[in-house]
């Protein structure tokens, strides 16, 4: 009686993806192979703790073979968690030998594919639960006082590290000074990254610290702004110096190591 | 001290960001305690008069904001954040928010896709940063939410994410009690089952 019913059942989903493969949308629906693997179990409604790996695995396979078929390019994910599927399936057909563990539900070669289900499932659940709070600049606002002067909070000489985009930004402000203009420019001789970093070093032995706009002249031309800029980085990479941002004023300062 | 509740009132109105007890204290040179009876008088005050806007605790401070109700009239006067987070950025902020400090791999383990494209995108909205580097082979970074993500989700600190049990309580359907033994058994499963005795 049940196997006529899932024989029926598994007729029927699957009479459904040939028959009308293009109510799917891919995009959406299937981010990858946990987001497939969901919708077929809430589609057929089985106890995520109880997977009937046959019938799940099978309308996987089908629905990656439908994929080839559309051209649809899939990620390697998908092929994993494929062969993952079928290893359990097949692992779940092999005689389980009783007595090697007391609790066969440990020997579940399921677990395999359940744990990182509810993990994922209950991180879904999270997103969602981020997403229905009250939104900060969406559902609730807070008054925009502008820049003050705030007194900071410690010392006021105290420096903050600087992360990676706060350097780009700062970059980004050096490109908003550039000329607007756009001239013609024949000028050949063109410094070298490797000629950049002997200056600043040169600057450096002089004065040990530097702030990061003083290493560009007043109207920079583009090719020197990103010449400093890759110097910066070659020199912070090498370990030569340190970059700190001062907590008040928000200059960049390069220090000599 | 004068009016200490009118004072902290009048720190609160001028200030920036939310303003956490300490720094308070920093100002106003008095006790904890006092300060924090104060705020909660205050916090009180506000939920009384249910005004337009309340005084909320948040990313471990307190803030004015407006009341949620009237968002529909706010943003016609000023045009919302550019404020939108796709499923799956949500869901890649939301591992690294109750595993972190977390790297890539572990998040990328549980969702099964590459994150690479949204944690660039996280971290350059700042709602996300680099903890570090975990000293394993490789050297990977690690991740850890921000302030700025409790300011957005309206949490008052970490702690103050829904705990995973409150998550299963609300999707019951989704993630049945660990008692798999005394559900029924599904149908399609008794053909797999192979006969050991």
């Amino acid at each position: 009686m049940f196997i006529t019913n899932a024989l029926a059942k598994i007729t029927d989903t699957l009479v459904v993806m040939q028959n009308k493969p293009y109510a799917v949308k891919l995009d959406d629906i299937f981010e990858g192979p946990m987001d497939l693997l969901v919708h077929l179990i809430k589609k057929n409604e089985v106890d995520i703790h109880d997977i009937p790996i046959a019938l799940i695995t099978d309308q996987y396979l089908e629905y990656i073979n439908w994929m080839e078929s559309m051209n649809i390019d899939f990620a390697g994910d998908f092929l994993f968690m494929a062969a993952t599927l079928t290893q359990i399936k097949s692992k779940t057909l092999l005689p389980v030998h009783q007595g090697i563990g007391d609790d066969d539900d440990e020997d579940d070669p399921r677990h395999e594919i359940t744990k990182p289900l509810i993990e994922y499932l209950h991180m879904k659940s999270a997103a969602e639960q981020l997403s229905d709070r009250n939104l900060l600049g969406k559902n609730i606002f807070i008054r925009m006082p502008g820049s003050r002067d705030e007194y900071p909070e410690k010392h006021e000489n105290e420096f903050i590290r600087v992360g990676l985009f706060e350097l780009i930004d700062a970059f980004q402000n050096v490109l908003e000074k550039l000329p607007g203009e756009h001239r013609i420019d024949l000028a050949a001789d063109r410094i070298s990254v490797k000629d950049k970093i002997s200056e600043i070093v040169d600057i450096l032995e002089k004065k040990n610290s530097v702030t990061f706009m003083e290493l560009f002249p007043e109207k920079p031309e583009k090719s020197d702004v990103v010449v400093t800029f890759l110097a910066v980085l070659e020199l912070v990479k090498l370990h030569l110096i340190k970059i700190a941002q001062h907590v008040q004023t928000g200059f960049i300062r390069l220090f000599y190591l | 001290m004068e009016n200490i509740k009118n004072i902290i009132e009048s720190l609160l109105f001028v200030a920036d960001g939310p303003l956490s007890v300490e720094r308070i204290k920093l100002v106003l040179e008095t006790d904890t305690g006092e300060i924090r009876t104060a705020l909660q008088t205050l916090a009180q005050e506000y939920e009384n008069r249910s005004g337009g806007f309340l005084l909320r605790q948040i990313a471990d401070g307190y803030q004015f904001c407006t009341r949620p109700e009237y968002s529909r009239w706010i943003t016609r006067l000023i045009r919302p954040a550019s404020f939108h987070l796709s499923k799956a950025a949500l869901e890649t902020l939301a591992i690294i928010a109750y595993k972190q400090p977390v790297m890539r791999s572990d998040i990328e383990h549980i969702r099964g896709v590459d994150c690479g494209g949204i944690l660039r995108m996280l971290l350059e909205r700042k709602i996300i940063r680099v903890l570090g580097r975990k000293e394993i082979p490789g050297r990977p970074l690690i991740y850890a939410t921000t302030k700025q993500f409790l300011e957005i989700f309206d949490l008052k600190n970490l702690k103050d994410l829904p705990t995973p049990k409150e998550i299963e309580e609300l999707k019951p359907d989704l993630i049945p009690d660990s008692s798999p033994e005394l559900e029924p058994e599904p149908a399609g499963l008794s053909e797999i089952k192979p006969d050991v005795e």
